[in-house]
């Protein structure tokens, strides 16, 4: 799941981690006043405005703006809120701004880049360090590898202070802002563990001119695997931010993702709900979404996926593909009969059917009266799917 | 002979109280494995099925039953907590079907792994470990497999099965087929499975499934490059996977322009593994090298 920027700079406060002053809004209407109590607080003129969407990229996209007053700051929030920002992480459709976050401005000498991530090589939550920060770090991790200084933290004692001077020192720090510096990395490790993150990113951290050390960006993706000891999770959610059809699937405990194409998929399983897309592609057609309906499917379950694909705009043909292990084949057949029942099928349907119960799934397919097309392998169903959805 | 897990080892079920957890128990046991415990903190005493005696902890469990294996029900919450007692308990191999386990969990679950040299753990978020015929500690359905000589290793469950299908559909047998799960910290990894069939007398080849994320099929191409003296079948699933988007496994997902399928593909081609044009050429591309 991912949070806002003004989400992520509450936590860090709350792990005292400095960030600017600010405010978060839903409604553009408030930006003056806003901006005015953080001038009169710092007595500085210059204030930022914000987009907050969940993507990266937003400052290029025209969603950040540096303004001098009041004034600037209501019409630069005027001219972002309700706008599409297309970046490099929101695909073509780009993202609506529907939050602002207004920030006090910052005589800033110095962007740096520190990340914590789950290193999967090494099994261990690693800190990346850059003094190239305010870049894309894929590309300086593509280009100069040797900018980027990565400490490892042992799971069984944590982030040491030798590290957090390592960090600091490879950052060129000094004096106050070495010190301070290694506090922000032992609260980002806290933050880590305790809120149970999967990407901590702070792009850029800034080093003001008289060298202290502020986040100015928080990018948090908290780990959904955990979500059940955050309940307060529920609340951070931005449902704006996800697509309505994932989160009702993910509700009825399917893993579903929308793509571009026009051959539905309903798959046991991840690895083969993937490989399924792969092969689809293969003989030259294109998937509609991945969907795993999972190993305990229930006929519920699969019935509200059935429901989920023909419902889907776009969607030309279908191509179910089970190898029944834990789901069984009977199940499947009973879901797919029910969904059909309810919504009627105009569209090509391919089944191939293996493994456990498969002989009951494929009578009661059969029995069905449902028009459909058996397969004996995947690998003969995608072919099938393909060709009847050619030309649709 | 065959690798981890023959008609001699001894599993014992932790969640066996449990509908999910007791149902596989016993498909296990029809299929032949020993299921000689179970463990449910608070039901010790009593039996599961009118036989296997079930224990409050797993240490009195081992104890008792002398089993030598672990399969793990135990719900997410719990589960990190469940392999860790099964390790203090000294069972040489923990397979854990549980999915969802949290990440920083399995880190200092891992890093306890490390400090220990006598258990293995297989998955999380996995189907388990199969010999064919002999014992089935997991929730593959046993009735595709077939008594044979090719190993097959893979991150995927399902993915194991269409492998394990096509082979006995063509008649070729399988020695173990292990599944080391789909989570980005797990406790078995290719190379670890390889090793073993490396060493194993009575593998012949092997067919190993990836998918998108991480990089631990470039390691393992790199390890059968250098050492691994059978023919190895691949497949990489996830190669029309968007970036960025976690495809139902945790660790399936490519991420800071890392872990595309692509990548993996060029790197076990390098190290002379035969890819399958489609996962539907699983079996008659490994077959084609056995010639």
């Amino acid at each position: 799941m991912n949070i806002h920027e003004y989400q992520g700079k509450e936590l860090f406060r709350k792990y005292g981690i400095p960030v600017p002053k600010g405010v978060a809004m839903t409604d553009p209407a408030g930006a003056k006043a806003a901006a005015q109590k953080l001038i009169d607080e710092t007595k500085n003129e210059y204030v930022v405005v914000k987009a907050q969407i969940h993507a990266g990229g937003r400052g290029k996209a025209g969603g950040v703006k540096v303004v001098k007053g009041a004034d600037a700051a209501q019409a630069a929030a005027n001219e972002i809120f309700g706008k599409t920002l297309v970046t490099h992480q929101t695909g073509p459709a780009g993202k609506k701004v529907q939050r602002l976050l207004v920030e006090q401005g910052l005589a800033i000498a110095r962007e740096l880049y520190l990340a914590v991530v789950l290193d999967r090589e090494k099994r261990r939550v690693t800190f990346m360090a850059s003094t190239e920060g305010g870049m894309d770090i894929e590309e300086v991790a593509a280009k100069t590898p040797e900018k980027i200084t990565k400490v490892t933290v042992d799971p069984a004692v944590g982030l040491q202070p030798y590290q957090g001077r390592q960090l600091a020192f490879a950052l060129g720090l000094t004096g106050d802002a070495a010190k301070e510096l290694g506090q922000i990395a032992a609260a980002l490790e806290k933050i880590f563990m305790q809120e149970d993150c999967s990407l901590l990113e702070i792009n850029p951290l800034i080093v003001t001119k008289d060298n202290h050390v502020l986040a100015l960006d928080a990018k948090l993706n908290l780990e959904d695997n955990a979500s059940f000891r955050h309940k307060e999770w529920e609340a951070m959610r931005d449902m704006t931010e996800e697509k309505a059809v994932e989160v009702e699937a993910k509700a009825a405990g399917l893993s579903y993702i929308q793509l571009e194409g026009n051959i539905g998929c309903l798959v046991n399983g991840a690895g083969l709900a993937m490989a399924t897309m792969d092969i689809i592609k293969h003989y030259g057609g294109e998937p509609a979404n991945f969907l795993d309906v999972g190993g305990g499917a229930t006929k519920e379950a699969v019935t509200k996926a059935f429901k989920i694909i023909l419902t889907s705009p776009g969607v030309k043909g279908i191509f179910v593909n089970i190898f029944g292990g834990i789901a069984q084949c009977d199940t499947i057949a009973a879901g797919v009969i029910a969904a059909t029942k309810e919504l009627g099928l105009t569209v090509p349907l391919v089944v191939r059917l293996e493994g456990t119960n498969v002989e009951l799934g494929r009578k009661m397919l059969a029995e069905s009266g449902l028009k459909i097309t058996a397969a004996a392998t995947m690998g003969d169903g995608a072919k099938k799917i393909v060709e009847q959805t050619k030309g649709a | 002979m065959a690798i981890l897990v023959n008609k001699d080892t001894k599993v014992l079920v932790q969640g066996i109280t449990g509908a999910y957890g007791g149902n596989h128990a016993r498909w296990c046991m029809e299929y032949g494995t020993k299921i000689v415990a179970g463990v449910t903190p608070g039901k010790g005493g009593q039996k599961f099925e009118d036989k296997v005696p079930i224990y409050d902890t797993v240490a009195e469990a081992v104890a008792k039953s002398g089993a030598d294996a672990s399969m793990i029900f135990v719900p997410p919450p719990f589960a990190a907590d469940a392999i860790l007692e099964a390790i203090d308990a000294g069972v040489r191999l923990v397979c854990c079907i549980t999915e969802g386990i949290p990440a920083n969990d399995m880190i200092k679950v891992r890093r306890v792994l490390e400090s220990q040299q006598k258990t293995r753990l297989i998955g999380p978020n996995c189907p388990g470990v199969i010999t064919p015929g002999e014992c089935k500690i997991g929730i593959m359905p046993g009735h595709i497999h077939k008594p044979g000589r090719i190993g097959v290793v893979s991150r995927s469950g399902t993915l194991t099965y269409e492998a394990v299908g096509q082979l006995t559909a063509l008649g070729i047998g399988q020695s173990s087929c292990v599944g080391i799960g789909g989570d980005p910290v797990n406790g078995t990894d290719f190379i670890d499975v390889l090793t073993l069939f490396n060493a194993d007398p009575n593998t012949d080849g092997v067919i190993m499934i990836g998918e998108i994320g991480g990089s631990a099929e470039e390691q393992a191409a790199e390890y059968i490059k250098r050492e691994f003296k059978k023919p190895v079948c691949g497949f990489i699933a996830g190669t029309t996977a968007p970036p960025g988007q976690r495809m139902g496994h945790a660790g399936a997902i490519i991420s800071g322009g890392k872990g595309g399928a692509g990548d993996k593909i060029e790197a076990l081609k390098s190290a002379n593994v035969k890819i399958a044009p489609t996962p539907s050429d699983l079996g008659t591309t490994l077959k084609s090298m056995l010639k």
